[in-house]
Formats: C-alpha cells, structure tokens, sequence
C-alpha cells in the first residue's frame, strides 16, 4: 500500500498529543479516587496540590509520598525523545515500545502490590519489610497516565509495521484488548480466586469443592420425592425454555412469511412488547392469573368444585413466564433466516417432485439450522440468567441465579458460595456456546449469493398449517390477556382485596408539584427513573460505539490473533447478568480500579454486557459494505481513521441506530446484573421495581413497569422512525451506495 | 507569569478549604427497610442541619462491610437491624462505646443489650416472633384458627403453612433458634421436622411468607408479629397471632463504628435517635416494631410485649456464629431434606 507523506506528520502529532495527556494526568489531575466523585470539584478546595488525597502523582512523589509512583515519571519522560525522531528509525519504536510496556506494567503491578493495608502480597512484606503506607483507587489521573502508556505502546508496535503501520487501528485494537481485559476477564478471574478464599482469607482448593459438591447444588433428591439441586433445576429448565421457545418462534416466523395469517402486523408488534417490559411484570400478572387466589384458579375451583392449589409455583409458573418472555427473541432471530432461505432451493426441490411436506423437510428446514442453533443458544443463556421471574414464581424450585443472590445479600452473606454458584451458571453457558458451534460444524447455509433470486416462498403443507394457527392464536390471546392485566392492576386500589379503579399508584410514583422553586417532583419514583434514563442515554451511544469499532475491526482488517480477539469480544454475550454483577463487586469494591457504588460501574456493566449485540449489527451490515468503497478512499489518500469517519460510518446509520435502540431498552430493563450495583445514589428503576414487589405493593411496581413500556414505546418509535428516514435518505441522495458482497 | 498563576491557584484552594471544611456530615449506615432508613436521615437533616449520607444493606451485608473497612471506616453509624450482627461488631472491636444521656428514657430490654456488649450497642426498637394467617382463606378451607405453636404441626394445615429458610433469612434463625430454646435441642428438632410437613415452601426472604398470605397465595405465615400487623394495616385481611407457648424476639441495634471520621456528628445522631420524637415517627412507615423509648407513640395494631409470654432469650450464645452454624448444619442435615 502507498503510505502518504501525510501519514508521518499524523503519527508524530498523535504521540505528542498522547505524551501531553499523560503529563497532564501526572501533573494536574488527582491521582486517586475521589470519595464525593471527581466532577463535584470538591477537591479544588480540599488542599488539592498538597492534600494526599487529592494532589496529583507529580506532587504527591515531591512531598515524598507514595514515593512507588516515580518510576512512571521515566517511562513518560523518555518517549519525548522519540518525538523528533523520524518514523523508520529502529530507535523510534523501541523507545515507545518499552516505554508504553514498562509504564503500564508499572501502573498495574503497583495497583495490585499495594492496596488498603500497605502490601497486598505476603511474599512482598516479607522481601521489602512493612510498608507503613497504604493507598486506595487510582481516580482520573490514574486513568489518563495508563491510557497515555497504551497508546504510546500501540504506536511503537504500528512503527514496527504491524497492521500496515496504522496507528488507528492499531491502537483501536489495543484500546479494546485492554478495556475488555480489565472489564471481562479480570473481574471474571477475581470471582474464580474468591471462589477458593476460605473465612481465615487464605486460599484453599478444599473451600471450593465444599461448596461446589454442596447437596443444595447437585443433590437429585427430585427424582425420589425430594428435592433436586439448583444447578439441575436451572439446566433442565433452560434447556425446555430454549427447546420451546426455538419451537414457537419457528411456527411464528412461518405463520409471517409463508401462510395467509390475518393479523401478522398484530403479531410483529407483540413480539416488541415483552422485549421492553421490565422484569418481574409478566410474573406478577401470572401470580395475579393463575395463584392460589388468581382470577383463573378461583373461577376454575368454582366451576369444578375443587380446592385451588400453589400449582403455579415452581417449574410450572417459571417456564410460562419464560416463554412468554423470551419467545419473542427466538421469533426475531428466525424470522430472519426463515426469509433467508431462497425460494429458488425450494423450488427447485419441488420441480425434482418433492411435495410440500418434504420439500420443508429436506430442505428449508435444514438450512434453518444456525437460526435454530441461535435461537435455542439465546433461550437457553436468557433463562439461565433469568432473575426476576423464578424469585417471584420460583416457590421451593431453587434456580441458580436467585442463589446466587441471596448468597450475596442473605443473611449467610457467602461470596465465596455465590462466586461458585456463577462459575456453574458460567460453565453450563459457556458449554452451550460450544455445543451450537460443534453442532453447526463448518457446513455452508449461504443460499444468498446475490444473484438474481426471484422467486416465492413456498405456503406450508396444510398438515402443518393448521396446528401452526391455532398455538400462534392461543399465544396471541394468552399474551394479550396478560398484558390487559398489567394495565388493570396498575389502577386497581388492592388486587384481590379492593378492586376500586384509582389512579393513586400513579400519583405516589409520578407526583408533581408546582411550588414557589419550581417544579417539585415529589413522586417516590422520580429519583430512580431520571437516574435509569440518563444511565440509559449515557451507556447507549458507548455500546454502540465500542461495538461498531470492533465489528470495523473484525471485518475489515487482519491481525494475528485476530480469533482469539473475537473470542474476548464475544465472551460477555455468554456471561449471565447475575455473574457478571458478582464478578463486578468482587473485581472493583478494592484498588486499583475501586468503582462500586458509582454511576460508572453501571454504565461500564451496561456496556459490556450489551456490546455483542452491536458487534453483531455491525459486522452484519459492514459485511453488506464492498472492501473496494474502502479501498478507493485510502487510494485517495485518507487515512483508515478518516476512511472509517466518512466513508464507513455514514453507510452504518441503521446499525447505529439498531445498537443504541438495544442497549438503550436493555439499560432501561436489566435487573440481572443491576441488583447487586445499585447504591442509594444511583438507584435504577428496576431495582426501585423489586423494592416494591419486596414491600408487597404491587400496585406501585405495576403502575411504574407500565410507564416504562410506555417510554420505551415511544423512544423505540422515535428510533424507528429515524431508522427508516434514513434508508429513504439513502436511496434519494446517492446512487447504489450498498454493493453486494461476493456479487 | 507560571509561579503566580500557580499561587493564586493554590491560595485560592487554601482560603475555599477553610470555609468549606466546617459544613458537618455523618455517613450513615442503614440495615431497616428501605423508607424508614430515607425517614431517619432526612428527620436527622431537618432536626440538625447536618448532611447525611445514608447507604441500606441488610444488617448481615452491613457487619460485613464494617469488618472489610476497619482499617479505613467510612461509616460513622450503624441504625437498625436484628441484634446479632451487632453484639458481633461489639465482640471483635469494630464499633466504640457510648453511653448516651438518653438512657434513662429507655426499656429495660434496651439497656441490657447495651451492657451485654460493653455499651459498644444498644437497643433501638424489638419485634417479637409469632405468625399471622388469611382470616378468608382460613374460613374457604374450613380450618379451626391456630393459636399455638404446636397447632402449626397439626396435619389438617398441611400445605398452609410458610415460613423463611433459616440458612438465607435472619428471621427463620430466630424462629428456629427459639424453638430450640423453648422445647430444648431434641423437641425443637423434631417441632421443625413435624412442621416441615406442613410447610409449602421456604422463602428466601423473612417476611415474604406474611406477604404471600397477604396477597392470599399462602395461609399463614411465620413472620415477626410487626410484619404480620403492617400487612394488617395496609388492608389484607391478616389476623396476627402470639403464640400461647411463649416466644422468642430480636432487639434492634445501632452501634457508633470504632475510628468513625465524624464522630460528634455520629454521638449526636445516637442520642437523636433514641428520643421519643424520633421513635415515634416509625408510625409514618408503618413499622410498628416496639420503640426503645418508654415515651415514645406506639400505634394500637401493634403488638404490646408486655402482654405477650416473651422467653428468655440468649442472645449471647445463639448470635455466636460457631452455635449459628452448628444449628443451620443440623437443620440443613436433618430436617430439609426429609420428604414432605
């Protein structure tokens, strides 16, 4: 490739730019945390330069304290010195190389080397002697001086030629290895060594095995009468929930596209509601449906004359709440591939004279395999990971992940117990993950090839047709009824016990007052709600923007380890919501990085956890984008960061728009991982929601749960509009933009 | 030009640290239900002027976070929660004695938690157990009413009865702990095996069962009886029960955390907190534990421990973690994995 002469002045204006950063971070920010947080200011007034707490590296080293963090000084001094040098001298990359490593090094070994109680390590007291000092999370100084060593690394290594001498994507690439690093596999490592402290704080592989042979986990007492453990439990539900759920989403995606069903726009539009509907909900309507004193069971013991029962309770009540909830899902990932399988196979199944019936099993319903694979993958990790319903309908059907919780906030207060509880939750996904790829093996399901593909799907054979109706009919139905109910109950005084229609859930949440400040939200839910949007509003565009570089860098560049990178980037898809949130107090309620109770560790969990899906939209669309769009662009002489900017990103707009609509809905109704990060501070609308249902008002909590999918209607709508504005925009403005891969 | 710049900077930091480094606070831990907490930080804001910064964990999560800060507290005080927790504190030096002038205002009761630890804690509010049932659901089944605790093992409530697992929930602890002291170890045993038959489910939470009877999933419930009375008062149709045997109770503590940085602020909050004033706005949240202050307003639902037959309850040696364990083992062994 012709590298232009521009490119020179760029590398040496970034290294400055970074080396300027680092200082900046040294020498004026505070180094540590702040305890009333870094954007209150308060540490202006504290003493600031002179106060331990609050000075910067560069002050608190001349004072003589913390005397451990003069050695970045060197390795930020020396790069200064590569900063005249030209590109191509060997000398240029070494010095930024070693640099950039050391420092980080540095940075992470005195992190972990030195925490609360002087040296975290035995071994280093005993070589050293005691400390007498002691030091707690690093704050933004911290953040700014590591960020400087990484890109500074990252130059050294794009001076030495990799990835085409590219300082972008070289250091996109180290930026999203160090960030996934610190925010997947270290707090995921953390849980495992928790997993083997026993009470004395010393590390036993006894400890581990205690608690992972327990009876409560393993036990399959069930079979005799008894009860079973809760990892059974939680394996054979998730594998009925993604069975049933893969099922029904099949016969939806086939009532859409290949019968003549009436009501496929209600269909599509019930599949979005149970995505934007917080946790608990669809519980809370069950119980108030089918419970011992539901409107069902009563009507159901009166008209056969029998005592009504707690059949609701347990596997039961879970799995329906689960199919209700994840059905969807499964519709949204199939339809796709139902529609993606090419007419002109079946045809031409059908011109070989296969009739109806074989022609959908011999060929459409084989090439719908990774769809299938996906679907059941999906079911399986989100009734795994699923929280809200089993504690609300679980009765004595212990799941992993309300174990793992009331490991955690129950009165045995084990995290030792639910750190091996998540590693069990984590091995059965990580598993699952594995099986679909195995299953899938390296057999070809592309039918799109891009060529002239005319042609209509097939109708159902009619043997097919008519039970595929009637379960997409009752599940309408049965949807419908539920959802009726969670408006009712939203405005009913006491359900059950006083079913006087009121508006007074709405007003103790959403209460406002006009007083002579102002505008006075003295409703009881205001606090958690702003709190969730602007978490929400803030996670989303992060997601999306750490999920699109990926995808940018997945598809369009090559590198080695290019697979174990995607591995990483993916892994959080695979990790449920409980463990993640386990693994996060563990990871950062010590230094280094000491963020719990924060507003940042939310939207970091948030990120994380949702970032696979804007991978994923982004490697979709960029896929459809032709390499030769790029390939002009640095011919022209741009750069991959400007190519990126203007070419790529403009063409991206509906996965942009896809990413942020996810992660936004997701940030707004996450429980899972949430539960155990919310502080009196940052309190989520979730987490306020399964207060309520604690405090038996279930009034309020329904009342709050409608108003969020009513928000969510909207923002998705608005969003949706967006989405589609810009598609029309496209096809006006410029002519055939979207080339066809392969083609 | 850099040297003055710099010093403005910093005299104008110094002369700001002056003035804003009077402004009180208290950092304030919380182990009671969540509006109480939001109540008693605000009243102490509104009756003092000092900021208050409240964090709730349940008081297990609480003594574990202490015990994890002690070598840098961040708390200042400790309010609410069952006892045990904090007679642990006590007994491994986390929190500091005081002995507040409010003392002669107080009950009995409070006083001799606080000298059963050295004055490190003290009793802020008690809870006697017992259970409450679905008046309507106990007449739709044709069941008698119980009145006694043996009454739950009887086999016509079988399937009607729920309480807390004792290994997750504080309160199935004390149930099973009192149990133990009522009937001796070898009658509470086989008191919670006869009772396990007629149990439909152990929930993770103490009060969850008075709840579900509530809302009539559920008929009769194992709770504390100001649980049981707050169900009452919200308008489910529960009838709360003393049990005739006699019964065990929890003595809510507040303790001041040993090094705490505000610790005026945290001696000030202490005494507020054990006036009658204060007690008695537990009403607006409908707690009706027992206050601690004799003065203090108590509503008419709740439960009067003077007429109840409260036990003797060792609170010493059932809050001690090794007999704690020992039981929960025995329990877990011998009585939950019996079929039902």
């Amino acid at each position: 490739m012709v590298k232009p002469a521009t490119q020179k002045k760029t590398a040496q204006s970034t290294l400055l730019t970074w080396l300027i950063v680092g200082w900046a971070g040294f020498c004026l920010v505070p180094w540590y945390g702040m305890e009333d947080g870094f954007f209150s200011f308060d540490w202006l007034s504290w003493g600031y330069l002179f106060d331990t707490d609050t000075a910067p590296g560069l002050f608190l080293v001349f004072q003589g304290e913390k005397l451990w963090l003069a050695p970045l000084m060197v390795f930020l001094a020396a790069p200064i010195y590569a900063v005249g040098k030209a590109r191509t001298d060997a000398s240029y990359s070494k010095i930024l190389i070693i640099c950039g490593a050391l420092g980080f090094g540095w940075l992470i070994a005195q992190g972990f080397g030195i925490g609360i109680r002087g040296w975290q390590f035995a071994w280093l007291e005993d070589l050293f002697g005691p400390l007498g000092d002691r030091q707690f999370g690093m704050g933004y100084g911290g953040l700014l001086v590591a960020s400087a060593f990484l890109f500074v690394f990252t130059q050294g290594i794009a001076a030495r030629g990799a990835v085409n001498g590219d300082i972008f994507v070289v250091g996109a690439i180290g930026f999203i290895i160090a960030i996934v690093t610190i925010f997947v596999f270290y707090p995921i490592l953390s849980m495992l060594g928790s997993a083997f402290i026993t009470q004395e704080n010393s590390y036993s592989v006894g400890v581990f095995f205690e608690k992972f042979t327990d009876r409560r986990l393993w036990g399959l007492a069930c079979l005799s009468g008894g009860r079973c453990g809760a990892a059974w439990n939680s394996l054979a539900l998730a594998i009925l929930v993604g069975a049933l759920t893969t099922i029904l989403g099949l016969i939806f995606a086939l009532v859409v596209t290949r019968t003549g069903f009436r009501f496929k726009r209600g269909l599509r539009a019930m599949t979005v509601l149970p995505i934007i509907t917080p946790p608990f909900v669809i519980g809370l309507a069950i119980i108030l449906l089918f419970g011992l004193s539901g409107n069902v069971t009563r009507f159901f013991a009166d008209l056969l004359g029998i005592a009504p029962s707690r059949w609701v309770y347990g596997l039961p009540g879970i799995l329906i709440a689960q199919l209700l909830a994840f059905t969807p899902i499964a519709f949204l990932v199939l339809i796709g591939v139902v529609e993606g399988v090419s007419p002109s196979m079946e045809e031409a199944a059908q011109t070989l004279r296969a009739n109806k019936w074989e022609t959908f099993r011999t060929v459409s319903l084989p090439l719908m395999r990774p769809g299938l694979a996906n679907a059941f993958l999906l079911g399986f990790i989100e009734s795994m990971a699923d929280f809200g319903n089993p504690l609300v309908l679980g009765g004595n059907f212990d799941v992993l992940s309300t174990e793992i919780f009331f490991a955690i906030v129950g009165a045995q207060y084990d995290q030792g117990r639910a750190a091996v509880l998540a590693l069990v939750l984590l091995a059965f996904t990580l598993a699952a993950f594995y099986a679909q790829r195995f299953w899938l093996g390296k057999k070809s399901y592309t039918t799109m090839t891009g060529k002239g593909d005319a042609g209509v799907h097939p109708q159902l054979p009619q043997g097919l047709a008519i039970p595929v109706f009637t379960i997409a009919g009752i599940w309408m139905l049965f949807t419908l009824t539920i959802y009726v109910m969670i408006v009712y109950g939203s405005f009913v005084e006491l359900w059950g016990v006083n079913n006087a229609l009121t508006f007074k859930h709405y007003l103790t949440a959403f209460s406002v007052k006009f007083g002579e400040h102002g505008v006075h939200w003295s409703g009881s839910a205001w606090d958690s709600f702003w709190t969730t949007l602007q978490i929400a509003a803030v996670s989303a565009p992060l997601t999306a923007a750490v999920g699109l570089v990926t995808a940018y860098l997945l598809t369009r560049q090559n590198f080695a380890g290019k697979s174990a990178f995607e591995f990483g980037t993916m892994l959080s898809f695979a990790i449920p919501g409980t463990v993640i949130g386990v693994s996060y107090i563990l990871a950062f309620n010590v230094p280094p990085i000491e963020i719990t109770g924060t507003g940042i560790i939310l939207v970091v969990s948030f990120i994380f956890r949702n970032m696979p899906v804007g991978v994923r939209a982004g490697i979709a669309s960029m896929s459809q984008l032709d390499k030769s769009l790029d390939e002009s662009s640095l011919t022209l002489g741009a750069n991959s960061w400007q190519t990126f900017l203007n070419v790529i990103l403009p063409l991206l707009k509906p996965a942009i728009l896809a990413a942020l609509v996810y992660s936004f809905v997701r940030a707004m109704t996450a429980i899972s991982a949430v539960i155990f990060l919310v502080s009196a501070q940052y309190n989520m609308a979730t987490s306020y929601i399964i207060g309520r249902v604690e405090n038996n008002d279930y009034g309020l909590a329904i009342a709050y749960s409608t108003t969020l999918i009513v928000v969510m209607l909207i923002a998705v709508g608005l969003m949706q509009i967006l989405v589609g504005r810009t598609n029309v925009g496209r096809r006006m403005g410029q002519t055939r933009t979207t080339v066809q891969a392969g083609g | 030009m850099k040297n003055t710049k710099r010093l403005i900077v910093i005299a104008a930091a110094l002369a700001a640290s002056t003035s804003m480094a009077s402004a009180a606070k208290l950092t304030f831990y919380c182990s009671a239900q969540e509006d109480w907490c939001q109540l008693m930080a605000r009243g102490f804001e509104e009756a003092t002027g000092i900021d208050v910064n409240m964090t709730r964990k349940s008081s297990g999560e609480t003594f574990a976070q202490v015990k994890a800060e002690a070598s840098n507290p961040k708390g200042d005080v400790w309010w609410g929660g069952t006892g045990d927790p904090h007679l642990q504190a006590a007994e491994e030096g986390l929190t500091e004695p005081y002995e507040s002038p409010m003392r002669g205002e107080l009950n009995d009761w409070a006083i001799s938690q606080a000298e059963s630890a050295d004055n490190k804690t003290i009793g802020i509010y008690s809870g006697a157990l017992g259970y409450g049932y679905n008046e309507d659901l106990l007449k739709a089944a044709g069941l008698p009413e119980p009145a006694c605790w043996k009454d739950l093992t009887k086999p016509e409530y079988k399937g009607h009865v729920q309480m807390a697992n004792p290994n997750s929930s504080g309160t199935a602890y004390t149930t099973l702990a009192t149990m133990v002291q009522l009937f001796g170890e070898e009658g509470g045993f086989d008191y919670m095996k006869a009772l396990h038959k007629n149990i439909n489910q152990y929930t993770k939470s103490g009060s969850a069962p008075i709840k579900a009877a509530g809302r009539g999933e559920n008929t009769i419930g194992i709770v504390f009886m100001h649980d049981a009375v707050k169900q009452a008062a919200s308008g489910f149709p529960i009838k709360v029960v003393a049990p005739c045997e006699g019964t065990g109770y929890e003595i809510g503590s507040m303790s001041i955390i040993k090094g705490a940085r505000n610790l005026d602020e945290a001696k000030k909050f202490y005494d507020w907190a054990l006036t009658k004033d204060a007690q008695s706005r537990a009403l607006e949240v409908k707690a009706y534990q027992v206050p601690s202050n004799k003065g203090a307003v108590t509503s008419p639902a709740a439960p009067d421990l003077s007429s109840i037959k409260l036990i003797d309850y060792d609170f010493k040696k059932y809050g001690s973690s090794a007999e704690r364990k020992r039981l929960l083992k025995k329990w877990d062994d011998e009585v939950s994995t019996l079929p039902q």
